[in-house]
């Protein structure tokens, strides 16, 4: 698996530090305790399309955001 | 499964009828051991297996078959200690040789600091009723000639603990001796059978839908593995788990006896003899979430690199072939068994790396309390609601590799 860095370009994905999915709290869990609970433990685990970040630790280190599909492991943007 | 095989173990699989007591969502050592159970143990005999391969195609079939209760947890290695003793009898219970084989199993420490968590490990063992020790250099020597103390140079063994009662079993022969186990009790299994969502009906999960049509159940369970966010989804059920990749590999047989396992917490490895010869090697679980089932080369490079500084002769074999499992890793490396907090539905997940030495407890305790409604001592502390209340079980250490 390859992953393209902005500005290092294409670089395999051992240079990479999985920085988890990008999500907010979730909205429709009306009690802040468990909203909260959720936020802390809780994955989307997306089988499909999800946004990540990633650090490019062995390169620019510094942080890119991408979509990535889980099934394929093939970067979409 | 092939049908050589299907004729040999004499597996009868059942088109799924329109309703059960008990459904269980996935054909692995887990939901085919808790059917067994359910069935034997409790007379509940109403019971479907429906997966979407064929029985053991998932991490049943790709793990690496090692049986441990060297846990860092008391609660976790009471857990494994009683599967690995389940283990030791389960052959003649399900009358079914799967080469159960006592073997041992050693983690090496290079620091000092990894020697005092081994020490403490052992204690923490012994005083749960799972024998550890610690050994010294020369003591593992003897148990593993094959070893270099000295780590190539770059990692040398200062000591290690040492699990004598650890074992490796056939893999696929547990599975398929629980399938037909639950056969036998007239537990249906029907294979190729996905599940596209769950019935529902208000609050309760009262079926699934399936590529064979629905089927409704009066408590539906997902031993589903890697895949069991998307279908705990169906029921609103949100779970701290990430889908890992897990790679193996084997090299062609090498020609002498290797005994027992050896594993290194440090470098994250370890190593093991097949049936067959050949040497078994895995490591820890790849660092992002992926439903691919994809093999690396850099996975290959980089477990060749450390094997070969602590196992010498391993340079001279060859890889024969690699694979990958994906891993249900919840959030504390623990498992979570049981109620979901949406009724009728369940679930036994979290096995991520560490689920096949676990089959048989696992089942029996899930069985327990499927059949009695209550979540038994044993489950107790592995409950998903542990999360919300703060009581967590964290042990990567002990689960990171295995």
């Amino acid at each position: 698996m390859w992953i393209t860095c902005p500005r290092c370009g294409g670089r395999p994905v051992e240079e990479y530090r999985f920085g988890g999915e990008v999500r907010g709290a979730a909205a429709w869990i009306t009690d802040a305790a468990l909203r909260d609970v959720d936020y802390v433990w809780m994955y989307d685990n997306i089988e499909g399309v999800t946004t990540e970040r990633w650090f490019h630790g062995a390169g620019c280190r510094r942080w890119l955001t991408i979509r990535r599909d889980t099934t394929t492991d093939t970067i979409v943007a | 499964m092939n049908d050589f095989v299907e004729r040999r173990i004499a597996l009868r699989w059942h088109a799924p009828r329109r309703a059960y007591d008990v459904l269980i969502i996935g054909g692995g050592g887990h939901g085919l051991a808790t059917a067994y159970y359910l069935a034997d143990r409790h007379g509940i005999t109403n019971v479907a297996v429906i997966e979407a391969g064929y029985i053991g195609s998932g991490n049943s079939g790709r793990n690496t078959t090692i049986i441990r209760a060297n846990y860092g947890i008391p609660e976790a290695v009471r857990f494994y200690q009683h599967s690995l003793e389940l283990y030791q009898t389960l052959e003649e219970e399900l009358d079914c040789r799967f080469m159960h084989e006592t073997k041992g199993i050693m983690w090496l420490a290079h620091t000092e600091t990894q020697m005092r968590a081994e020490g403490a490990r052992s204690l923490l063992n012994l005083a749960c009723g799972a024998e550890t020790v610690m050994i010294t250099p020369l003591e593992a020597k003897e148990l593993c000639p094959q070893l270099d103390l000295s780590g190539g140079g770059r990692y040398p063994v200062l000591g290690a603990s040492y699990h004598p009662a650890a074992a490796t079993a056939r893999h696929d022969r547990v599975v398929w001796g629980y399938a037909q186990g639950a056969m036998r009790h007239g537990v249906h299994v029907a294979q190729h059978t996905m599940v596209t969502g769950l019935q529902r009906h208000g609050t309760r999960v009262t079926g699934v839908e399936t590529t064979s049509g629905p089927i409704s159940a009066g408590v539906v369970l997902s031993a589903a593995g890697g895949r069991v966010s998307t279908i705990a989804a169906h029921a609103g059920v949100r779970l701290p788990i990430r889908t890992h990749p897990l790679q193996a590999f084997v090299t062609n047989s090498y020609d002498f006896p290797f005994p027992g396992i050896v594993s290194d917490t440090e470098l994250l490895c370890y190593v093991s003899q097949t049936e067959r010869g050949q040497m078994l090697v895995g490591a820890e679980f790849d660092a992002q979430p992926s439903y691919s089932q994809r093999s690396s080369f850099s996975f290959l490079q980089s477990c060749a690199a450390k094997v070969t500084r602590l196992l010498p002769f391993m340079r001279d074999l060859r890889i024969l072939r690699q694979w990958t499992g994906i891993c249900d890793i919840s959030a504390d490396f623990s498992p979570i068994m049981g109620q979901t907090g949406v009724d009728g539905f369940l679930v036994t997940t979290g096995w991520g790396t560490w689920g096949f030495k676990a089959i048989p407890a696992g089942g029996e305790q899930m069985a327990q309390l499927i059949a009695t409604g209550r979540t038994p001592a044993l489950l107790e502390p592995f409950r998903l609601d542990r999360f919300a209340s703060d009581h967590t079980m964290a042990d990567p250490g002990s689960t990171g590799t295995h």
